[in-house]
């Protein structure tokens, strides 16, 4: 019942795209342009035109997305189309140029159609694969039980720690106010925090208790078992930031280069049909 | 001298202020007597502040006083100016002791010596000036006994029992419980009389621990300080500060009685029988209002109009529903109320045990229609649940969904639609006109109530219904008489969730057809239950033991509350099968295939505990579920946004919320109900089920949360209007406006009310959520669909 974008409708939008990259192979090969193959042949063209279209259709999704009633369509069979459609620019786009690159706005604004298309692949993987390890990593919690927990967890390690020495005390404090889940892009890509204040307060609880000098093996022993459920807690809830991270920052890239292409791609046409 | 009167009224409440009220409109000389000082009694009893509800709201109000609904204090406050604006000749503080004579010359005995003479006497002393008093030792000498409460918040940090469990009893303890320790006692297991939106008041309150509660436990004897109560576990002596019985109300018998006024039985809560325009056996003296069997305000006070004109002659007066059951019989030329309510208690024997005004009450919400010969009335698959029945003509039932020339036709008298009306479901027939006929269509609430408060209604429709269901979902080639043996053996059963309905290896005696909710059937394997398949209404269970002669093979439990399935005794259906061998191939023919099945499960339980994992979470009920396949949601809540988009900028569903297994997410999202809990208690009934199932709430919502209450998932809450975002492109280009989706931080518009998903239903494409979903992991399903062993397999 559930399908996914890449075999929706039985990879209809793949057999679309796949249709439309032999054409253009063919063509490309049966095509006997004067002079070598480039964009300025009526082969060249044809391809310009149905990549700069393809282009701008690609980039109405934005807008599509955000429309929420128009007829039937799924918006997941656009999503698919988006996919397998846009790759096909690979194809149409690279047999434009004729293989025909240099240091212009032509090829800026073809490396910058290709970077778009590979961060939009980083983002199929990303859709594809995140999503499960999400669920799992989550283990039926959302991120704010998570988070009351960590809380609840920080009031049970001041309790515990209660009449366990200055040093504790301060290590334990520090943790409850000092951990971070999430923060800056590196930090919340990472999934992990390499100062973490939680992860320090239970190292110093354990050495001073190996050393003997936390006094209360009882509660020193509750204590370092809090702050480990806490640690695994945590561990978890940053897995869970990084996962919403890796599925959001392909879009920070994605779409600002898109809004970049649009810019080039505007400069290359008016450019051939001003200066040709 | 004693005064003489035209109109004496005993009893100040709604009924004898109209009756007194329209006395004084027309000149009429009067006096309504008040035991207190001051007027309508009972209400000024009510809780401070309480809403006070002006039902039926279709009935119009037909009175010289006002009443709409309203708090409490400004409903008095109306009648207590409009008593000085009308001139009413109240006597406050004077209790009536005795009415002798006859009509013309009845003689009025008041508590104060006083007399007064009167020609006609109307009697609206309803009932609670008689509240039922708790009769165990040292209750009547006990201070710390009370009946009725006027302002919970008097009451702090004390210890108060509170013996009851109406309506009245269970409003008290909770508003009490907030600032003191509340004690309820239950004669029952059960809060089985109250309405559902106090049921879950009480119900919630007990859980939290808010509220203590003593069940199937009665009160035996009162001390100071403290109240002894027989308990199942024996006699408990439970201290306290205060006790407060809500024991209900009954007529002043003796007082009543001795007035010359017979009463039809001996139960102290029956009721003087009246004529239709009010009179009691006594000429002359009339009875309105609670005491007469009419106990809503509104109708009290048009009583109390009416009678006033029946006094003057009057007699032709039509009560004050006439035009708008007149409008209903605009498709019947000529045809008068009278005629045509006559008509149906003659024709249709379902109703012939109903009085009139019973009759009356059930037409107001009722459709008369009168359709032509071949025009279809309901399709098959629709998710209509009125009930209706055959006034006169004749209707054709398509039995057979392939080949619409099968028939069986119903006649005059006969009823349809009553399985839809039972199992909640998608109508299982198609109905046509075969000739013109008159149908009488009563809605799905209505008709509910009925059969909860007539025996006869329910006992007729079930048989009917029982017959019709065997064929229906047995054996639709076989005629009633073929399945007589059969019917005579069936018996209903009623299940609550989890409840079996038969344990693996015991002895297959009976075929259980589902005819309302839906179970499980599940076996242990390897110590453990593991579901192999659910079972939805309209289905049959236990045939597989019947057939191969062998114990249970597995365990069938009901899914959710109020399942109920008919029994067939083993032998009835055995005999019927050697009689049938069509039906014998068919049945065999299932089941092979659920053999089948049941092994596939048996070695695929992660399927098994999905169908368990899905049932748990109230699934069983569902006609259509919103499901998140999680390992292809990509967290980006369009469909929130989407949701909010379509329907005034508030999102009805929750993504993130609920309950997740094996990848399958429940969010918390409206189901749409086969039984919806939703629409049990909508003072306005603004809530509603369309023909595809969608349950969605109109213009015509009061924002007084017992939908909210009510619904044991969640998906209902109270939303004011947010305002006017910016629009799209606007948001895209220059960010102006929050964007797409709910804005959390608006302040919305005007008064909150409900707000629930109605599966898009006016919005072409269907539900936005799942349009607006970019990969695929939102769908809407029925459970049968999502639940069916293949679609299962596929995962």
């Amino acid at each position: 019942m559930h399908e996914s974008i890449l075999v929706y409708r039985r990879f209809r939008f793949l057999k679309w795209a796949l249709l439309l990259m032999i054409v253009a192979v063919v063509a490309y090969a049966v095509d006997q342009p004067l002079g070598v193959p480039n964009g300025g042949t009526w082969l060249g063209y044809t391809l310009g035109t149905i990549g700069a279209l393809l282009i701008v259709w690609l980039t109405w999704f934005g807008v599509r997305k955000r429309r929420y009633n128009l007829g039937p369509t799924k918006l997941e069979a656009w999503l698919s189309a988006h996919v397998y459609l846009g790759l096909t620019l690979i194809v149409v786009a690279t047999l434009h140029t004729g293989f025909q690159f240099g240091w212009n706005v032509h090829t800026l604004a073809y490396t910058l159609m290709m970077l778009v298309i590979l961060s939009g692949i980083f983002g199929v993987y990303a859709y594809m694969r995140y999503p499960a390890l999400m669920t799992e990593n989550r283990r039926g919690q959302t991120l704010n039980e998570m988070l009351a927990q960590i809380a609840e967890i920080d009031a049970e390690c001041r309790e515990a720690a209660l009449g366990l020495g200055d040093e504790i005390s301060t290590a334990v404090l520090n943790a409850a106010q000092n951990t971070r889940v999430g923060g800056g892009m590196r930090r919340q890509l990472s999934g992990h925090d390499p100062s973490c204040a939680t992860t320090a307060a239970r190292q110093t609880v354990q050495s001073l208790a190996e050393s003997g000098e936390a006094g209360q093996a009882e509660s020193t022993r509750r204590l370092i078992s809090l702050l480990l459920r806490k640690e695994e807690l945590l561990r978890r809830a940053r897995r869970d930031v990084q996962f919403k991270a890796l599925m959001d920052i392909w879009l920070y890239v994605h779409v600002p280069l898109t809004i970049a292409l649009i810019a080039s791609l505007v400069a290359h046409i008016v450019s051939v049909f001003f200066y040709w | 001298m004693t005064d003489h009167f035209t109109i004496a009224v005993i009893g100040s409440g709604p009924a004898g202020l109209s009756t007194a009220g329209r006395a004084a409109e027309l000149g009429l000389s009067h006096v309504l007597y008040e035991r207190t000082d001051h007027a309508s009694d009972t209400i000024y009893k009510y809780q401070k502040g309480k809403y006070v509800m002006a039902t039926p709201d279709i009935l119009p109000l037909r009175s010289p006083f006002d009443f709409e609904a309203d708090v409490r204090e400004n409903v008095l406050g109306t009648w207590d100016r409009q008593l000085q604006e009308y001139g009413v000749n109240i006597q406050y503080d004077t209790e009536v002791t005795g009415i002798s004579g006859s009509k013309g010359g009845f003689e009025i005995a008041l508590a104060n010596g006083g007399k007064a003479t009167a020609e006609n006497v109307v009697l609206s002393i309803g009932l609670q000036g008689n509240l039922r008093r708790l009769e165990v030792p040292g209750a009547a000498e006990a201070t710390h006994v009370q009946y009725q409460l006027d302002d919970p918040d008097e009451y702090e940090d004390e210890t108060i029992v509170v013996i009851g469990a109406g309506d009245a009893a269970i409003e008290n303890a909770v508003a009490l419980s907030k600032q003191n320790n509340v004690i309820i006692v239950n004669r029952r297991d059960e809060f089985a009389r109250a309405k559902q939106g106090n049921l879950i008041l009480i119900t919630q309150a007990i859980e939290q621990g808010d509220i203590q509660c003593y069940y199937s436990a009665s009160p035996v004897s009162v001390a100071p300080k403290s109240i002894t109560l027989r308990t199942p576990d024996g006699d408990a002596e439970v201290a306290c500060d205060r006790i407060i019985a809500r024991l209900g109300a009954i007529p002043p018998r003796k007082f009543v009685e001795s007035c010359g006024i017979v009463f039809p039985n001996d139960n102290p809560a029956s009721l003087p029988e009246v004529s239709k325009h009010y009179e009691s056996n006594v000429p002359g003296l009339y009875i309105i209002g609670a005491l007469g069997g009419f106990p809503l305000i509104k109708q009290a006070m048009n009583q109390g109009y009416e009678v006033v004109e029946f006094i003057q002659g009057n007699t032709e007066l039509k009560p004050a529903d006439e035009p708008l059951l007149e409008e209903k019989l605009t498709h019947l030329p000529g045809a008068g109320v009278d005629d045509f309510l006559a008509s149906v208690r003659e024709n249709v024997p379902l109703f012939a045990e109903l009085n009139p005004l019973l009759l009356r009450e059930l037409m107001l919400d009722s459709e008369v229609h009168r359709p032509k010969p071949g025009e279809v009335i309901f399709k098959r698959n629709d998710y209509t649940n009125s009930f209706f029945t055959i006034v006169d003509g004749e209707v054709d039932i398509q039995v057979d969904p392939d080949d619409p020339s099968q028939v069986v036709t119903l006649k005059q008298g006969e009823f349809f639609g009553e399985m839809g009306l039972i199992s909640g479901r998608r109508r299982a027939a198609t109905v046509i006109a075969r000739t013109e006929c008159t149908l009488f269509e009563s809605n799905r609430r209505t008709m509910i109530k009925l059969v909860n408060s007539v025996e006869e209604v329910k006992r007729v429709l079930d048989r009917t219904a029982i017959v019709r269901q065997i064929q229906t979902y047995l054996a639709p080639d076989l005629s009633t008489e073929d399945l007589r043996d059969v019917v005579a053996s069936a018996s209903l059963h009623s299940l609550k969730e989890g409840e079996q309905l038969f344990q693996e290896g015991e002895t297959g005696d009976a075929v259980h057809l589902i005819r309302r909710g839906s179970v499980t059937v599940s076996r242990r394997i390897g110590g453990r239950e593991i579901v192999l398949s659910y079972v939805a209404a309209g289905n049959y269970v236990g045939e597989m033991a019947l057939l191969s002669d062998a114990p249970r093979s597995a365990t069938v439990r009901a899914a959710i509350n109020g399942t109920e399935t008919i029994r067939i005794e083993g032998e009835a259906f055995k005999t019927l099968m050697n009689r049938a061998p069509e039906l014998r191939r068919e049945i065999e023919q299932k089941f092979r295939d659920r053999i089948a099945d049941n092994e596939r499960m048996a070695s695929a339980p992660e399927a098994g505990s999905i169908i368990q994992f899905l049932v748990e979470q109230g699934v069983g009920e569902a006609t259509d579920i919103l499901l998140i396949d999680e390992s292809l949601c990509v967290r980006c809540d369009n469909c929130e946004k989407a949701c909010a988009e379509t329907h005034g900028g508030i999102s009805r569903l929750d993504r993130e919320a609920g309950p997740t297994f094996a990848n399958v997410h429940v969010p918390t999202s409206c189901r749409h109900c086969e039984h919806p809990h939703c629409m049990a208690d909508c003072p306005p009934d603004a809530l509603h089920r369309d023909s595809n199932g969608e349950v969605w709430i109109d213009d015509s919502c009061i924002g007084c949360g017992n939908c909210e209450r009510n619904c044991p998932y969640g998906v209902i809450h109270l939303a004011a209007t947010p305002p006017k975002k910016p629009g799209l492109f606007n948001w895209l280009l220059w960010g102006a406006g929050p964007g797409p989706g709910e804005d959390k931080t608006a302040k919305g518009e005007g008064s909150k009310l409900a707000v629930k998903c109605d599966m898009c239903k006016d919005i072409k494409g269907g539900a936005a959520c799942v349009r607006a979903c970019p990969t695929g992991a939102a769908i809407r399903v029925s459970p049968e669909e999502f639940l069916d062993l293949a679609a299962l397999a596929q995962r």
